[in-house]
């Protein structure tokens, strides 16, 4: 099914009974859905509001990124989170759609600089699981009237409702960039490294560890500025090795997670306490490993069917399975008291289990 | 300002409930005399007042949950408070309910460089958040100018802003994880020293939720390394809309300055008179501040300075010292003391598209003779977020209801353009019989839906947030 329309789409829910798995793009979703009638949202799409003096844009959820961050680039703009493309990671073909980003909080190497998709969306509709049009946040980026359930859309992978249209806060693309490469350093050196440049006042705007390739770092800004920060963040580096310029195309390999491509295996997820990620990958035997967001979020292959939470007992932070299959969930299971607190919301939302059921939290 | 009726059975049991808050906290963490309740009867919304049942301040988060659990068994009403200092009178109490203040809860707990955070407790004031860490190079982002004085519980539960918002976002973009006692007495931990939720972003609703969702302990909060250096610029025009162009064109130039501050005539004439900081005779004014090493900061003031030129202002003015520095930011940062000298006033906080700007100040300007009372504005115009100021005299019959009149078409004004009733100061009482203005029934639904889940008895913080007819149902189950 894939509606022309916010209120089509409204009427269907309303009147179902059975469930349906949602889909954007159909490049990024994980986890096991359904069964279900598939639901798409590429007939909700076009941009509805674009000013670039405001800094805001307002888009239809089934939009594909590549329109939107064309429509960005042609102002000098972009959105700040740095989209991840996962298609050659999950084997997918497809079309990425703005919508999907958003159910899936997709955020890449400039997260840890500029936050995360739900840190830029400022605005949100969506049908929830009765057929109601709900409409929350708005086009402003100051905005704290009521509370905020733009957040809690962002990343719910389709579960509480139907995202319909989305609005952002952008930010300027900058006149030039730049990328510092440390070769040799194992991973706990990469991330003192990385936590170095990032505690430094140069901001940083990427800081990645590839295992193999080195360890990058980013600036990115005007010019001069870009310059003075190189010589600046190659100082505050030299303790650890020497620093030499290179592409920045290294960045859409990180985003991406290019390096896992083409291998066979599980592919996990961590958010993790930086300082403790190398340890958790040591922990981890997995074949491979890849660090972004300064140790924070961590990507490992395995051999299939590991059960990586049990690998690495407790930790702050969680882990989820983003390729492969098996006996847990790909999702990671909340504590008992935050579980009871999410199943009463999707409860709430969707009072007839239609969205997605059993992707995320209990079935 | 319409509050529900008391409840009379709560109100009937006082001297048992009482007594079994006394059996679990100390003896001074209880307050009951009226003479020491008074200091607790309102914000800073100071219009409204009304004495608790009691005030508790505990000192830990099992001292909370302790506290939670008897309100919860007793079906006694509860309403969290940080520092008190909610403009919105987002703690301002009802007579059968308890205060449960966190301010004593104000210890860092850890400080993690290598990660970047801190971990406070609640009720630790903002400031000292920043400066528990400015000595090894690093601050907490979210400013609001309460912030000597406001509390980090405070700060979550409306989601507070500040003025350097444009580049470091508000409190909800700074915020890694809480840990929150639930009305039913329940610690949970929201988040934690890591970035995004693995499953629903329940952090994200907590933040924001103005008390209604839970009592926040504790908190891990980003902190970001200081930069090199700050400098601010001064430009003056002969319009508002010269002035609202001009923001415009700095922002599609590329730049992101870390303030673009407004203030229009009536509120420059205002502070000019008060804190005499040698601001232009103008009618709009921008104080504009960029970060960075001194050559980072040349180059964007140059940048800045050529697209001023194309707007012709009036006067411009670098700060070349550090004392000049403050001189430009004196008259902004006086500014409420100065309307607090032309008598007394209501601070607004709508937030409007930017591009509605000139509009907006125009049809202000309209309202404010129509009702015969006095606005300055002076705002964040960088992120639309206004903060006009209308004069009243609280002495003379009526005012008070006019100014507050006044202020709903104001705001009422910034939901017509797109924009919001609130971008930094949250909805309380103040703002609450407004909300149908920017919502529909079915959105507000969708909203007390969350509350249903967190807090099914509707114990917490209970008459704010939402109209009264809206809750009525849920408030008496």
């Amino acid at each position: 099914m894939r509606p022309g329309s916010e209120a089509e789409l409204a009427e269907l829910v309303r009147v179902a009974n059975a469930p349906f798995v949602l889909r954007g793009g159909g490049t990024r979703g994980i986890g096991v859905v359904g069964p279900g009638a598939v639901l798409e949202t590429g007939g909700l799409a076009g941009i509805t509001l674009y000013e670039p003096g405001a800094l805001t844009l307002v888009v239809q959820a089934g939009t594909p990124l590549a329109q939107v961050e064309a429509a960005l680039m042609a102002e000098g703009q972009r959105l700040p989170f740095e989209p991840p493309d996962l298609r050659g990671l999950l084997g997918r073909t497809g079309e990425s759609t703005i919508g999907g980003v958003v159910a899936a909080n997709a955020s890449g190497p400039r997260r840890v600089q500029a936050g995360a998709c739900r840190d830029s969306l400022i605005g949100v509709r969506f049908v929830d699981g009765t057929g109601t049009v709900i409409r929350n946040g708005g086009r402003v980026m100051k905005n704290v009237t009521g509370y905020d359930l733009v957040k809690l859309l962002a990343g719910s992978q389709g579960t509480l409702g139907v995202i319909t249209e989305v609005a952002f806060k952008l930010l300027p693309a900058p006149e030039t960039g730049a990328t510092l490469r440390i070769e040799g350093l194992d991973d706990a050196r990469a991330v003192a490294a990385m936590a170095a440049a990032l505690g430094s006042p140069f901001d940083v705007t990427g800081a990645a560890h590839m295992p193999g390739w080195g360890t990058f770092l980013r600036v990115e800004g005007f010019e001069t500025s870009v310059r003075y920060r190189v010589g600046e963040l190659t100082k505050v580096l030299a303790r650890f090795g020497a620093v030499e310029d290179v592409d920045g195309a290294v960045w859409q390999a990180v985003r991406d997670v290019v390096p896992f491509h083409g291998r066979a295996g599980d592919v996990w997820r961590l958010a993790v306490t930086p300082s403790d990620a190398a340890g958790l990958v040591a922990r981890a035997g997995a074949e491979a490993a890849l660090y972004d967001w300064g140790g924070g979020l961590v990507w490992l292959v395995v051999e299939p069917g590991v059960d990586m939470r049990a690998r690495l007992g407790a930790f702050a932070g969680h882990a989820t399975r983003v390729r492969g299959a098996g006996a847990v969930p790909a999702f990671p299971p909340e504590p008992a008291a935050l579980a009871a607190l999410s199943a009463g919301l999707r409860a709430k939302f969707d009072p007839k289990g239609l969205f997605n059921p059993g992707l995320m939290g209990a079935a | 300002m319409e509050m529900p009726l008391p409840d009379p059975v709560v109100l009937a049991k006082r001297g048992r409930i009482v007594a079994r808050l006394a059996e679990v906290l100390p003896a001074d963490a209880l307050i009951t005399d009226p003479t020491e309740t008074r200091a607790y009867d309102c914000d800073a919304l100071t219009a409204y007042h009304c004495l608790p049942m009691a005030v508790v301040l505990p000192r830990t988060t099992d001292e909370v949950a302790a506290v939670l659990r008897v309100c919860h068994a007793e079906g006694v009403k509860v309403i969290p408070r940080g520092a008190g200092t909610s403009l919105a009178g987002g703690s301002l109490p009802t007579p059968d309910a308890v205060v449960l203040g966190v301010a004593r809860m104000n210890a860092v707990i850890e400080t993690d460089y290598a990660n970047r955070f801190i971990r406070v407790q609640a009720g630790r004031t903002n400031l000292s958040v920043t400066g528990a860490v400015e000595a090894d190079g690093f601050f907490y982002a979210p400013d609001p100018s309460s912030q000597l004085a406001c509390a980090i519980a405070g700060n979550i539960g409306m989601n507070s802003g500040g003025a350097h918002c444009l580049k470091y976002g508000v409190t909800t973009n700074n915020l890694l994880g809480v840990t929150m006692v639930t009305m039913a007495g329940e610690v949970v931990q929201v988040g934690g020293p890591y970035m995004d939720a693995g499953s629903l972003d329940l952090l994200g609703v907590i933040c924001g939720s103005e008390g209604q969702l839970g009592v926040v302990t504790e908190a891990w909060l980003r902190i970001l390394p200081k930069p090199e250096g700050a400098r601010p610029v001064l430009m003056g025009f002969g319009s508002n809309e010269v002035a609202g162009a001009c923001v415009s064109d700095i922002i599609k130039g590329g730049l992101l300055p870390v303030a673009i501050e407004f203030m229009d005539r009536p509120c420059i004439e205002a502070t000019e008179a008060f804190a005499k900081a040698g601001y232009p005779d103008c009618e709009a004014l921008l104080i504009v501040e960029v970060e960075g090493s001194p050559a980072e900061i040349d180059e964007q003031l140059a940048r800045i300075k050529a697209i001023a030129a194309r707007h012709n202002p009036v006067a411009y003015r670098e700060a070349a010292s550090e004392d000049e520095a403050k001189r430009i930011w004196l008259g902004r940062k006086s500014a409420f003391g100065a309307m607090g000298q032309m008598g007394d006033y209501i601070c607004l906080d709508g937030t409007i598209p930017v591009s509605e700007l000139s509009f907006v100040l125009r049809r202000i300007a309209e309202l404010s003779d129509q009702y015969g009372l006095r606005v300055a504005n002076v705002f964040h115009a960088g992120d639309g977020n206004m903060h006009p100021l209308i004069i009243f005299n609280a002495n003379k019959p009526g005012d008070l209801d006019l100014a507050e009149a006044l202020g709903a078409d104001i705001l009422r004004l910034c939901v017509e353009v797109g924009g919001c009733l609130t971008g930094e100061h949250g909805v309380g009482v103040e703002k609450r019989d407004l909300m149908s203005v920017q919502f529909t029934d079915a959105d507000m639904e969708a909203q007390l839906r969350v509350k249903d889940v967190f807090d099914p008895g509707w114990l917490l913080n209970p008459a704010k947030v939402f109209p009264l007819y809206v809750t009525a149902s849920r408030r008496a189950a």
